[in-house]
């Protein structure tokens, strides 16, 4: 295998440059994705026969859920090659994506409680998928925090790779949940392995909505990543004259 | 791959491992106490406790609904299949109740095994469908049982 992609990966200087390369790609998609998926979703899609159109809050509450689970999986991933291979640049994708994350995991929050009041007949309810979720939206906090509290760069980022390694335990407890215990949350609607529960002109938009939310998170990303390289790099002619070009 | 980094990763692992087990056997002597609710057949049982808040969930039975004409109480049976178990409740229900619907309901047995609730959640299943296709489906099931009941007429 070339492991070359991998070592490259350490230089904050080339990825800089080849992110500044996908930057407006990933924006483009992006738009459009969330554009023709939101407007498909909820103006176009058909009504659900049991909920009408409150169903149609899932074009925003999934693609959120979804991406606040993978942004998890992903500072454990920066965790683990952070403290295997002293890489900076992980320290510097984990602090930037933590916040990202705990946002999505708030909006799936907020619009999940706003449509369990007309579904389920309440905003709340502690059963294990919610719970879990909001433990997930702890640990964020809890990421963010630690990062915050300790001013020496190196410790900080070693603790924080740690507690995102533990904290990813949670993930397929979230994902379990609503087969392992009765829950009042319904099971999945897409499984890998079984047709989705739901006609294709209602999960087509979604899909869309889906992609449309990673690209916004790929964005959002790289964008708060190249400002933290450039703060970390001041001191380097390169990043000096990145600057300079920005003005 | 160097030495020292494999010796991090596999400590790494390991650790991931043991919280893994650790909080497998915290979750599983838990079970019950995250389950939501306890099913028709745990509450006749006997595993639901008398007295205590508790919730029960399942199916509202087919026909099973009674309403009050003067009040908002109404009477309905929960059922899993194999046990059902009364449920009293007096308020608004959501809009999603409707015999079949699988519904959760927060309350007190009695010593009957009546739960005298004071709070039902409807429970949403993952199925999504347009209007259209369920109107649709209800014809075929209903065509379906006329032509059974039309090929076998004493057997109504």
């Amino acid at each position: 295998m070339n492991w070359s992609f991998f070592h490259k990966l350490g230089s904050p200087k080339w990825f800089f440059e080849i992110s500044g390369r996908w930057l407006p790609w990933f924006t483009a998609a992006g738009v459009l994705l969330l554009l023709v998926g939101s407007v498909w979703g909820l103006f176009f899609a058909p009504q659900d026969y049991q909920q009408g159109n409150s169903f149609r809050i899932i074009y925003i509450h999934v693609p959120a859920a979804f991406v606040a689970q993978s942004c998890y999986i992903m500072l454990a991933v920066a965790g683990i090659v952070g403290l295997v291979w002293r890489m900076k640049l992980a320290h510097v994708a984990l602090k930037c994506a933590a916040p990202i994350g705990a946002w999505m995991t708030f909006i799936a929050l907020v619009t999940g409680a706003i449509w369990g009041k007309p579904t389920w007949g309440t905003y709340w309810v502690w059963d294990a998928r919610l719970t879990s979720m909001l433990i997930l939206l702890f640990l964020y906090f809890g990421i963010i925090a630690l990062g915050q509290a300790i001013s020496n760069r190196e410790t900080s980022a070693k603790a924080t790779a740690v507690l995102a390694i533990v904290g990813v335990v949670n993930i397929p407890i979230i994902k379990y949940s609503v087969d392992w215990w009765n829950t009042l949350h319904q099971p999945a609607t897409f499984k890998i392995t079984e047709k989705p529960a739901m006609p294709v002109e209602m999960w087509l938009p979604l899909l869309l909505m889906v992609l449309g939310f990673y690209a916004l998170f790929t964005v959002s990303l790289l964008m708060r990543m190249r400002v933290e390289i450039l703060r970390r790099e001041n001191r380097t002619r390169w990043a000096r004259e990145a600057m300079e070009k920005m003005l | 791959m160097h030495p020292q980094r494999k010796k991090r990763l596999s400590l790494i692992l390991l650790a991931l491992v043991g919280i893994g087990i650790a909080v497998a056997l915290a979750l599983s002597a838990l079970q019950q106490n995250i389950n939501l609710f306890y099913t028709p057949s745990e509450i006749a049982t006997g595993h639901a406790p008398i007295d205590t808040r508790i919730r029960a969930g399942g199916l509202v039975v087919d026909g099973s609904l009674e309403r009050s004409r003067d009040s908002l109480d109404v009477r309905f049976k929960v059922g899993d299949g194999a046990e059902e178990v009364l449920v009293a409740f007096s308020g608004i229900l959501p809009d999603l109740f409707r015999e079949g619907q699988g519904i959760v309901a927060l309350g007190k047995l009695d010593e009957n095994r009546m739960l005298v609730a004071d709070e039902v959640l409807a429970k949403h299943d993952e199925e999504y469908m347009p209007p259209e296709v369920a109107q649709a489906m209800d014809k075929v099931n209903q065509m379906k049982l006329d032509a059974s009941s039309a090929a076998s007429p004493e057997a109504k």
